[in-house]
């Protein structure tokens, strides 16, 4: 045991990290993303992603969905500074792995290959509900919806397939069956 | 229709709906048209600091010390930008604040005009909410709401920026202060307290033989009837007392329940009790890293209750059995109650319950951990703050600090008996803050003795306020407690870092008696313990601003501490303490 005799206190022991989904239902005011953007980046919190639009034209009512890892301490941190934010009217806070959870995400791939290797390509997006939105001699753009991790992995199929772009959403999120969170 | 007002105007109908008497500022070309107004509006007097810093630090101790909101008005640009200091200092104290910015004109924004700058975007982190009005038409309600947020839940400042055309534009001036929107459910706590919450506090409390209650800012913040509570709580239990170094005063400092302030320079009765404690009540504290040193070894024994108005303050730090989110005042009132017509078994045993307990607190108090060796060649600085409040204490006299050792010693030696007597920079640690903040105090109460226990580096930071003090009249007293080094860091670098006291000393002071002189002040110079109580009222008994220049012993270092990386209680108590060894991940960490 090291005798420290400094000004500040040494790190304690760290809990195990998750993952969570944040949901955040905000004013859709000007700056009001900085405001919860920036409360992850000043208090050193992650974001793995981030999706976010209006949900209720009527109402302006902005949703924002975060991915996060933390300790369990650390999500109960951000929930409980998200709610004191003056835009914010509710925060919801999913496990990733919760079952009654649905997570989506849309991504669009940019293929440019031969004939052969395009064809390898969308064969292995074919699961992920997948739409061609655009072709030409030598390229397409599919477009598909599936889990972050499935993404991941098709983005390491493609690749040798000829993929040159990609764009995707970061996930969003809603719960099974005929409840909404309050 | 009613008669068209412009945004300047409607500045100020808002400030007197809230009976706002005094703002703090300095002009600029962003804010002209709102200064213009202020000739208008006899009931609201402006005091012009000579930096927006010095301005929002006063705003600071007129808030604290009367428990309105501090009104600060400053230009856009370097305007805003100099209250930014102020600002964080007020958001991690908890200080109510309204900030009203000037903006370049709207058509401007965006394109680096003169004196621009993204003063929403730079105050966010450190405001609870902020607003950049772009129409006139929302001026009212965003002011008036500008109020609610700062000073309701836990209170932080706030700040309305406001650019030059809308301060010129014109509107129907309509307040709906009666239809008030409620923040998104946020500040408003609805008051009930259950008596669920109440017995399960008290069971604890009943089963205990070793507890502490720990208090903090939040119940001077609840205002003066919380701290009539608590006291009227300790006496009911017998339980000791200890404060944080904010919550100071809202338990009387002589009482023999209380403990004396606990943390890293708190007693070592105080620390001891907290590690040792088996129920350990949070009232309005945050377990801020100064109070908890290293977090796995705090007070291990212990259950712990956290009554707090901020949920996210519970748990923060700190992991607590039974968390209450409250109004510190109206819960404590609430379970006196309880304790009184439902628990009366409990006043029967409690005492009893916890003599032991008290034979054990005796023994840590026998260390006398505040103790100092005295000299009759030089003025040790804990025997200048022991004088001062001995010939302080017979009126009700307001203390503001600076930050570093004298700011400890002060807590230490000084004893609060009420709310509200004491304004220090806690959280931000901001050097600076004790001279404006006495400012802002004196205009709050302007018949009462107001001293700020200063440092002599600290003071020169915000020097330029005296000039502020001496326009409005104001008799504040600044005591330096002058050792020629920024003390704190002095210690540090001689515990840490082989004395190198590098770039600690300061080379080149002025004469603060001449400085005194210079602002047109009176300067008073104390070199010899046995001056010191003649000099010390004769600086009481001045009517006008009084700089004192205290040459203390340059050497001193403050104790007791709590080395960090050390739990309670194993405090280094004086200098014999302090000959071990320092690590290298120990400097680390500084």
């Amino acid at each position: 045991m090291s005798k420290s005799k400094s000004a500040y206190s040494e790190p304690g022991k760290l809990g195990k990290s998750e993952h969570h989904i944040i949901v955040v239902w905000v004013d859709n005011e000007a700056g009001v993303l900085a405001r919860v953007v920036g409360l992850f980046s000043g208090r050193g919190y992650n974001i793995e992603s981030l999706a976010v639009a209006e949900v209720d034209r009527k109402k302006h009512i902005s949703r924002i969905t975060i991915v996060t890892s933390g300790t369990p301490s650390v999500i109960e941190q951000i929930k409980l500074q998200l709610k004191k934010l003056i835009p914010v009217h509710k925060v919801a806070d999913f496990k990733r792995n919760d079952p009654n959870i649905l997570f989506k995400e849309l991504a669009l791939f940019k293929v440019v290959s031969s004939k052969k290797n395009r064809e390898k390509a969308q064969k292995a997006c074919k699961k992920y509900n997948s739409f061609v939105l655009d072709k030409s001699k030598n390229s397409f753009v599919i477009q598909v919806t599936a889990l972050r991790r499935e993404i991941d992995k098709l983005i390491e199929t493609l690749s040798p397939l000829g993929l040159v772009s990609t764009s995707r959403t970061g996930a969003v999120a809603m719960t099974r069956g005929s409840e909404i969170f309050k | 229709m009613g008669k068209l007002i412009s945004g300047a105007e409607i500045v100020f109908k808002v400030l007197e709906h809230h009976k706002v008497e005094h703002i703090f500022g300095y002009p600029g070309g962003a804010v002209l048209p709102i200064y213009d107004e202020l000739k208008n509006h006899k009931t609201i007097k402006h005091i012009l600091a000579r930096h927006e810093q010095g301005a929002g630090h006063a705003a600071e101790g007129y808030a604290r010390s009367s428990g309105k909101p501090g009104v600060l008005l400053v230009t856009s640009g370097p305007g805003a930008t100099n209250a930014v200091t102020a600002l964080t200092d007020a958001y991690m104290d908890s200080v109510p604040l309204v900030c009203i910015s000037g903006q370049v004109p709207t058509h401007l924004i965006g394109t680096d005009a003169f004196q621009e700058c993204d003063t929403t975007g730079i105050t966010r982190p450190c405001t609870k909410h902020n607003w950049l009005v772009k129409d006139v038409n929302d001026l009212a309600k965003i002011m008036d709401l500008a109020f609610e947020v700062a000073t309701t839940g836990r209170p932080g400042p706030v700040l309305v920026d406001i650019p030059k055309d809308i301060q010129f534009k014109k509107t129907n001036f309509v307040l709906k202060s009666s239809n008030k929107k409620k923040l998104n459910g946020k500040s408003k706590l609805n008051g009930k307290i259950s008596s669920n919450d109440l017995d399960k506090v008290i069971n604890l409390m009943k089963k205990s033989s070793k507890p502490i209650f720990y208090t903090g800012g939040g119940v001077i913040n609840s205002g003066p009837d919380a701290s009539k509570s608590l006291r009227e709580l300790v006496s009911l239990t017998g339980f000791p007392i200890t404060s944080t170094l904010q919550g100071l005063g809202a338990y009387p400092g002589d009482d023999p329940l209380f403990l004396g302030m606990l943390g890293m320079h708190g007693t070592y009765e105080a620390n001891n009790s907290m590690y040792s404690c088996d129920l350990m009540i949070n009232i309005g504290a945050r377990f801020d890293d100064r109070i908890t040193g290293k977090v796995d070894e705090f007070s291990p024994k212990s259950k712990k209750i956290h009554i707090d108005i901020d949920p996210s303050s519970i748990g923060k730090n700190i992991k607590v059995d039974l968390p209450v989110v409250s109004d510190v005042g109206s819960f404590l009132k609430a379970l006196n109650k309880r304790i009184k017509e439902k628990h009366k078994d409990f006043l029967n045993s409690n005492k009893q319950n916890i003599s032991k307990w008290w034979k054990d607190i005796d023994k840590w108090r026998q260390k006398k951990s505040l103790s100092f060796k005295n000299s009759k060649e030089v003025i040790k600085p804990q025997y200048a703050v022991q004088r001062l409040y001995e010939l302080s204490k017979n009126q009700d006299t307001y203390i503001t600090t600076e930050v570093g050792q004298h700011q400890m010693w002060a807590a230490q030696h000084y004893k609060f008996n009420k709310p509200n007597r004491w304004m220090t920079s806690g959280g931000l640690g901001t050097m600076g803050y004790g001279l404006p903040a006495a400012v802002g105090v004196q205009i709050a109460h302007p018949d009462k003795l107001v001293i700020d226990i200063a440092g002599e580096a600290s003071v020169l930071m915000t020097m330029q306020e005296m000039s502020t003090a001496v326009q409005y009249k104001l008799p504040i007293k600044i005591f330096i407690l002058n050792n020629q080094y920024m003390g704190m860091v002095r210690q540090w670098q001689e515990l840490l870092h082989e004395k190198n006291y590098s770039e600690s000393y300061t080379a080149a002071l002025p004469d603060f008696v001449k400085l005194a002189q210079a602002y047109g002040c009176v300067g008073i110079q104390a070199t010899k313990p046995d001056e010191l109580d003649e000099k010390i009222n004769e600086m009481i008994n001045t009517k006008e601003p009084v700089i004192f220049d205290c040459r203390v012993d340059p050497a001193e270092n403050c104790f007791p501490m709590i080395p960090s990386g050390k739990p309670h209680n194993q405090m280094l108590l004086g200098p014999e303490d302090e000959k071990e060894e320092v690590s290298d991940e120990g400097k680390t960490l500084v």
